[in-house]
C-alpha cells in the first residue's frame, strides 16, 4: 500500500496543553455563508534546528508546509490566509507562544503557527497550534509523526484541525479523489481512472485506458474502488483494491451492470443491472460472489443508487412516471416513494449527504444539468451551479462540499469543480487532462 | 465501397466453403458452428466473454444491409419504419451467415446523463435486438450492450449531430 504508515498523534510541548479545546469557537459564520471570509496568518512552520532529511531540510519544509496549510484554507472559501509568503518567521519556542501584539498587526484575527523537528528515528515530528490572535489565547494543538516524504498529510491533517476548530465541522483536506481522466476527440475519447490528493497532488494512474472506464467510487475505508469498465466489450461493474491493483467483476455472467455505490458499512454494493431492456437495482455483497438481490421491478430505468449513510434506506433515479425523477425506499426495496415533483425538471444521479441531512442531484431543465442539494423528503431545494452541464455530484466526508464535473459545450471536455453547500463561487480542481466522474474518499487514517 | 463489398463477400463464401487457399482479411468469419455456443455462465473472467470486432464481416454487412446503424427520437427507443426496414435487411443477413454473433449496441446523445443514458442506450439496443429476434434471428448469437454518451459518431452540440447519435449499432463479433 503505497500510503500505508501509521500516522501518530503526539503531545506537543508546552506547559498551556490543559487548557486545549475548552475554549469556545469564535465567531466565523460559516453555514450562514454571510460573514466575510476569516483573515489568517500562516507564517513558515519554525524548525529547532534546520536538518535535512530525506524531503529536504527541516527549514524549507517549514515554508512548504505553511504554503500547503495556507492553500487549504485558502479553498475552502472560509478563509483568506495571510502568507507564508510575506510574513517574517518566528523562533521554535514561540510556536507556543506567539508574540500576539506583532501579529495583530498583520491584520488577521487568527494565527497558524508550528514546528518541523528532525527525530532520530528519521521521521518528522510536526507541531500545529492555533490562536484567536484578537482574544491573545490559543484554540487548539495538535502534533503529528510523520515519515518525510509524508509532510504533506501532516500539513493536511493540521489544516483539518484548524478548520474544525473555526468552521465546528469536521475537516476534509486529509483526502483523496479519484476520477476519470479523459484525453483524444470527442468521438474516441480515452478514459483512465486516476487518484491524487484532494488538493491535486500524489497524482497517478489506476488504469491503463484500453478499456473505457467510468463511474469509480471509494469504499468507506477509502481502500477499495468500485467503478464500471468496458473490458472485453462487456460493460460490468468491476471491483479494485487500490493498493494490490487486484480487481474482479462484481458478479459473474455477461449481463450489463453500472452505476455501482457501496453501502456505508461497505459491505454490499448497490448497482443497476439492465435485462431485456429494464434497468433495475439490485444489491450484492461485496465480498465473494454472493447472488444479487433485486430491489426494484418498475418497468423503465431504475439507477443511480445511494445509500444513506445509516444503511437504512436508498435514493435512486427512475423514470417509471415517464421522466426521471428521484425516489427514496427501504434499503430491502419496500416503501419507494417518489420525492421530486418539481414542474418540468428532472432530477438525476442523487447521493445522500455523509452526514445524512441533505441529497446532492442533477438536475436536468432548459437544456441543461446543474447540481443542486435538497432534504431527503425533496423539500429546501437549493442548486448550486449554473452552467451547460454539471453533473455528478460527490460529496466531502463532512458534507459541506460537493464535488463534479462540468462538460464544456461544443467541445465536449471536461473539468473536476468543488464547491460550498453553502453557496458562493465553485472552484475548479487542477487535473493534468480533463476529468469528469469524480469521488471524494473518506477522511484518511 | 463497392469493392470492399466484394471482397468482403468473397472472404464469406470461400469461407463458408471450407477453402482457405486465400486469406484475403485477418479477421476471416467462422466457419459455421456444429454445437450451438455454450449457454453456461462461463467464469467472470473467463475471457471467452469478451467481444471482438470482425471488420470484414461488418463491411459485408453494411453492404448487403445497407446499414448497420439504425436512429432513435430524443429519449425514445421505439423502431420507425426505416429502422424497421434496416433491421429486416441485417436480419437477412445474420440469417445468411449463421456463423456469426452480433452485438447489438446502444447509444445516447450528450443531453442526459452519464448513467441514465446507459440504461437508454440498453433500452434502444434491445428494440433492436427483439426484432432482430422476430425476424427469426436466433437469440444466442445476439448480445445487448449500451454504451451511453460514450462513443458519439458526430461531435457536434446541435440536434444533426444529436440526431446521428442516438442509435443502436449492429456489430459483427467472434
Amino acid at each position: 500500500m503505497l500510503r500505508k504508515f501509521a500516522f501518530i498523534a503526539v503531545f506537543v510541548a508546552g506547559a498551556a496543553f490543559a487548557q486545549q479545546s475548552e475554549a469556545p469557537p469564535i465567531e466565523v459564520d460559516v453555514v450562514g455563508g454571510v460573514n466575510a471570509a476569516m483573515a489568517i496568518a500562516v507564517p513558515p512552520l519554525a524548525t529547532p534546528r534546520n536538518v535535512t532529511t530525506s524531503a529536504g531540510d527541516t527549514g524549507p519544509l517549514g515554508s512548504q508546509m505553511a504554503a500547503v496549510i495556507a492553500g487549504n484554507l485558502r479553498s475552502s472559501g472560509v478563509f483568506v490566509p495571510v502568507g507564508p509568503q510575506g510574513l517574517r518567521g518566528y523562533p521554535y519556542h514561540e510556536a507556543a507562544a506567539p508574540a500576539y501584539q506583532q501579529w495583530r498587526g498583520t491584520g488577521a484575527s487568527a494565527l497558524v503557527t508550528g514546528f518541523v523537528e528532525a527525530r532520530p528515528d528519521g521521521r518528522l515530528t510536526v507541531g500545529c497550534y492555533l490562536y484567536d490572535v484578537t482574544a491573545g489565547r490559543e484554540l487548539t494543538r495538535q502534533g503529528y509523526v510523520v515519515a518525510p516524504n509524508e509532510w504533506r498529510r501532516a500539513a493536511h491533517r493540521c489544516s483539518d484541525a484548524i478548520y474544525a476548530r473555526l468552521s465546528g465541522q469536521s475537516g476534509y483536506f486529509d483526502t483523496r479523489v479519484v476520477y476519470v481522466a479523459e484525453t483524444g476527440p470527442k468521438t474516441n475519447r480515452v478514459k483512465r481512472i486516476a487518484i491524487m490528493d484532494s488538493d491535486g497532488t500524489n497524482h497517478r494512474y489506476l488504469t491503463e485506458g484500453r478499456a473505457t472506464v467510468l463511474t469509480p467510487r471509494f469504499s468507506p475505508d477509502g481502500r477499495r474502488l468500485v467503478y464500471m469498465s468496458y473490458a472485453g466489450r462487456r460493460p460490468r461493474v468491476w471491483l479494485l483494491d487500490i493498493a494490490s491493483g487486484q480487481e474482479r467483476p462484481l458478479v459473474p455472467g455477461p449481463a450489463m451492470t453500472f452505476a455501482p455505490r457501496f453501502s456505508p458499512d461497505g459491505r454490499q454494493i448497490v448497482f443497476s443491472m439492465a435485462v431485456n431492456g429494464n434497468s433495475d437495482i439490485y444489491v450484492v455483497d461485496a465480498d465473494g460472489y454472493g447472488q444479487p438481490r433485486q430491489l426494484t421491478t418498475a418497468p423503465g430505468a431504475d439507477t443511480s443508487p445511494s445509500f444513506s449513510p445509516d444503511g437504512r434506506r436508498i435514493v435512486f433515479e427512475s423514470d417509471r412516471s415517464g421522466t426521471q425523477q428521484l425516489y427514496v425506499m427501504n434499503s430491502d426495496g419496500s416503501g419507494q416513494r417518489r420525492i421530486t415533483f418539481t414542474s418540468g425538471a428532472r432530477y438525476a444521479s442523487p447521493v445522500w449527504s455523509p452526514r445524512g441531512d441533505l441529497i446532492a442531484f442533477t438536475r436536468i431543465g432548459g437544456g441543461s444539468f446543474r447540481v443542486g442539494v435538497m432534504t431527503p423528503s425533496g423539500s429546501g431545494e437549493r442548486l448550486l451551479t449554473n452552467s451547460w452541464q454539471d453533473e455528478g455530484p460527490s460529496w466531502a466526508p463532512n458534507g459541506e462540499f460537493v464535488m463534479f464535473h462540468r462538460t464544456e459545450h461544443g467541445s465536449g471536455r471536461s473539468a473536476l469543480y468543488a464547491v460550498s453547500i453553502q453557496g458562493g463561487a465553485e472552484r475548479r480542481l487542477a487535473t493534468p487532462q480533463d476529468g469528469s466522474d469524480p469521488s471524494w474518499s473518506p477522511l484518511q487514517n | 465501397m463497392r469493392k470492399t463489398m466484394t471482397v468482403a463477400m468473397a472472404v464469406v463464401a470461400l469461407t463458408m466453403a471450407g477453402c482457405q487457399r486465400r486469406t484475403i482479411v485477418q479477421d476471416p468469419i467462422l466457419p459455421p458452428a456444429q454445437e450451438a455456443p455454450p449457454m453456461v455462465a462461463p467464469d467472470p473472467l473467463d475471457s471467452e466473454l469478451d467481444l471482438v470486432e470482425l471488420p470484414a464481416a461488418q463491411a459485408a454487412l453494411i453492404a448487403q444491409a445497407g446499414s448497420d446503424t439504425v436512429y432513435f427520437g430524443t429519449d425514445e427507443h421505439m423502431l420507425d419504419m426505416a429502422a424497421r426496414t434496416t433491421l429486416a435487411a441485417q436480419a437477412r443477413w445474420l440469417l445468411a451467415n449463421p456463423a456469426v454473433r452480433a452485438s447489438i449496441e446502444g447509444h445516447a446523445d450528450e443531453r442526459g446523463t452519464r448513467e441514465y443514458n446507459l440504461a437508454l442506450g440498453e433500452r434502444r439496443a434491445n428494440a433492436a435486438r427483439d426484432f432482430l429476434m422476430a425476424q427469426g434471428v436466433p437469440a444466442h448469437r445476439l448480445t445487448v450492450i449500451s454504451w451511453g454518451k460514450e462513443r458519439p459518431v458526430a461531435p457536434g452540440a446541435y440536434e444533426a449531430a444529436w440526431a446521428q447519435n442516438r442509435r443502436a449499432a449492429t456489430v459483427i463479433v467472434r
